[in-house]
């Protein structure tokens, strides 16, 4: 098969326990090359537990994860040695943590943070980084005279918009969000959500977004998994599960929504 | 001092440290941790130095200890006092009749020979300390030799100063594999470390580790393609001796803004003028 015809990634039963605590339970899902899944879900669903199971940052109790990479290789995520998933968390993957904080290097500038992955996949060009650092700042709708600027002088909106710049500079073809908008006022949401659609329309990534927000949901996510005690209780495309929710929880959560 | 072992240090403690010693040369740049002991001499004063010096010490060695690349300050003059009453060993200043070298901060101005060992004092052994402050993470780091990071700092360098700014303890990658700190030389010593004949070996008393960069192994400097490294300059010669080219200290010498400057190493500028008599040095 080509890489075209395989799913960027394979969830096979997933399920991670905190002591007697369920984390995620018997969790199954593809992600196609092009595609965004939202996770939504209450507060303490899993979404998080199950992102970081994902992304390599958690070890799951069991299941299978495999990626599949540019050349059509399948790796099996969760036995890789440390060395390859680490290669491989700053060269294919993206991470946008909710917080920018836990994402960005605080004390060193916006260009730096954005250079870093460039360095730390061999560049040694400093004008080459620099350029390209000025490139994705642009992209992410940063002005070029802020590029030597910390990003503690950064609104929270623009933290945010860094931490995608320092994450696609190497495009990387699949990002986990988790939160990508949480803590940000309305009007820089939309711009946010706005940017990122563009981006994953652009350069074609994929993309695991959770989040609570059932309309930052309804905009990115094409597909979406809606996860109750650690379990997936409906999934569907994100129109479909929206409009037509058939599980009583998901029908509890659209309807909890608040219209303005 | 017959009440105290050879060195000071008990035999198991010198083999302890010459194990870790031999293992820092298999891995060059690599830090090796060992049982450091408390020493007659406050941490940050050489600790480190001391035990490695007194773990390789013989009593048919010679010699010499240096700080600041001076023969004669405080610090170089107590631990050769140490070794003198400790082992009976001969001591010299004059860096190609020494066979053991101490040293902080320099490294001889005079090449160094095969044969020679030199043993640096090292504050603070990890490169990446201040830029990773989990030690777990910083290991990790070296097994994986992700050293990306450490470019990360040269580029904000760069990008506040225009150069890079860091002038002395510059990193080093050694034979191609560790990320290492030279120990705070000034990176006008740097080339120096470069397939040196000599062995040189590093301690850190308070941070328990010994690591070594054996005789001939590569040792570069870390820059950019389009920022290379490059040592300081002087526009002036050596105030004494008149040499040029080599490392000068800035010497007040008055307060109405006189200074001199002059040789940091001082058997170096002491040799280079005979005529003037030095045994007033």
């Amino acid at each position: 098969m080509s890489p075209a015809d395989r799913p960027l990634l394979s969830v096979r039963g997933l399920t991670r326990w905190y002591g007697p605590h369920v984390g995620c339970l018997d969790v199954g899902v593809d992600l196609w090359p092009g595609e965004v899944l939202g996770v939504v879900g209450e507060s303490g669903s899993g979404k998080t537990t199950l992102l970081g199971c994902l992304s390599g940052r958690l070890v799951p109790t069991a299941g299978t994860v495999e990626f599949t990479t540019r050349d059509g290789v399948v790796l099996d995520v969760l036995r890789l040695s440390e060395a390859e998933r680490r290669r491989l968390a700053r060269t294919d993957w993206g991470v946008v943590h909710q917080n920018p904080r836990d994402g960005l290097r605080m004390s060193v500038t916006a260009g730096a943070n954005v250079g870093e992955r460039l360095m730390a996949v061999g560049v040694r060009h400093y004008g080459a980084i620099r350029q390209a650092a000025l490139d994705w700042l642009g992209q992410v709708e940063i002005d070029a005279d802020r590029v030597d600027d910390l990003p503690e002088t950064f609104s929270g909106g623009m933290q945010q918009r860094l931490q995608i710049a320092r994450n696609l500079v190497t495009r990387p073809r699949l990002v986990f969000m988790d939160e990508p908008t949480g803590g940000l006022d309305v009007s820089v949401q939309a711009r946010l959500l706005d940017l990122l659609r563009t981006l994953v329309a652009d350069l074609g990534l994929s993309a695991i977004v959770v989040t609570h927000d059932l309309a930052v949901a309804r905009l990115l996510a094409h597909r979406l998994l809606v996860m109750r005690r650690g379990q997936v209780v409906e999934s569907g495309l994100t129109d479909q599960v929206l409009d037509d929710p058939q599980h009583p929880y998901s029908q509890l959560l659209v309807s909890s929504v608040l219209q303005p | 001092m017959s009440d105290y072992n050879f060195a000071f240090l008990d035999e198991q403690t010198k083999r302890m440290i010459r194990r870790a010693i031999l293992k820092a040369v298999a891995i060059p740049g690599y830090q090796v941790p060992f049982g450091s002991r408390e020493m007659p001499l406050s941490y940050g004063w050489g600790t480190g130095g001391v035990q490695v010096t007194a773990s390789v010490i013989g009593p048919d060695d010679v010699l010499k200890v240096i700080d600041q690349g001076a023969d004669d300050t405080t610090n170089a003059v107590s631990i050769r006092q140490f070794f003198v009453r400790t082992t009976g060993v001969r001591t010299t200043t004059a860096t190609d009749e020494a066979s053991l070298i101490q040293t902080r901060h320099r490294i001889p101005e005079t090449p160094l020979a095969p044969g020679q060992i030199v043993v640096f004092q090292v504050p603070i052994p990890e490169p990446l300390r201040w830029l990773e402050p989990r030690e777990t993470e910083t290991r990790t780091m070296h097994a994986l030799a992700e050293y990306g990071l450490m470019w990360v700092r040269l580029y904000e360098d760069i990008t506040r100063h225009g150069h890079v700014e860091t002038a002395y303890d510059y990193p080093v990658v050694v034979n191609g594999r560790y990320l290492m700190r030279p120990s705070p030389i000034p990176k006008f010593d740097n080339p120096k470390l470069d397939r040196c004949p000599a062995l040189l070996l590093f301690g850190a008393g308070r941070e328990k580790r010994i690591y070594a960069v054996p005789p001939h192994t590569p040792v570069r400097s870390l820059d950019f393609d389009d920022y290379p490294f490059t040592i300081e300059s002087w526009d002036r010669p050596c105030a004494l001796c008149g040499a040029r080219g080599i490392f000068l200290d800035e010497i007040i010498v008055d307060d109405k803004g006189g200074r001199l400057f002059v040789c940091s190493d001082t058997d170096h500028c002491a040799r280079r003028r005979p005529a003037r008599g030095v045994s007033s040095a």
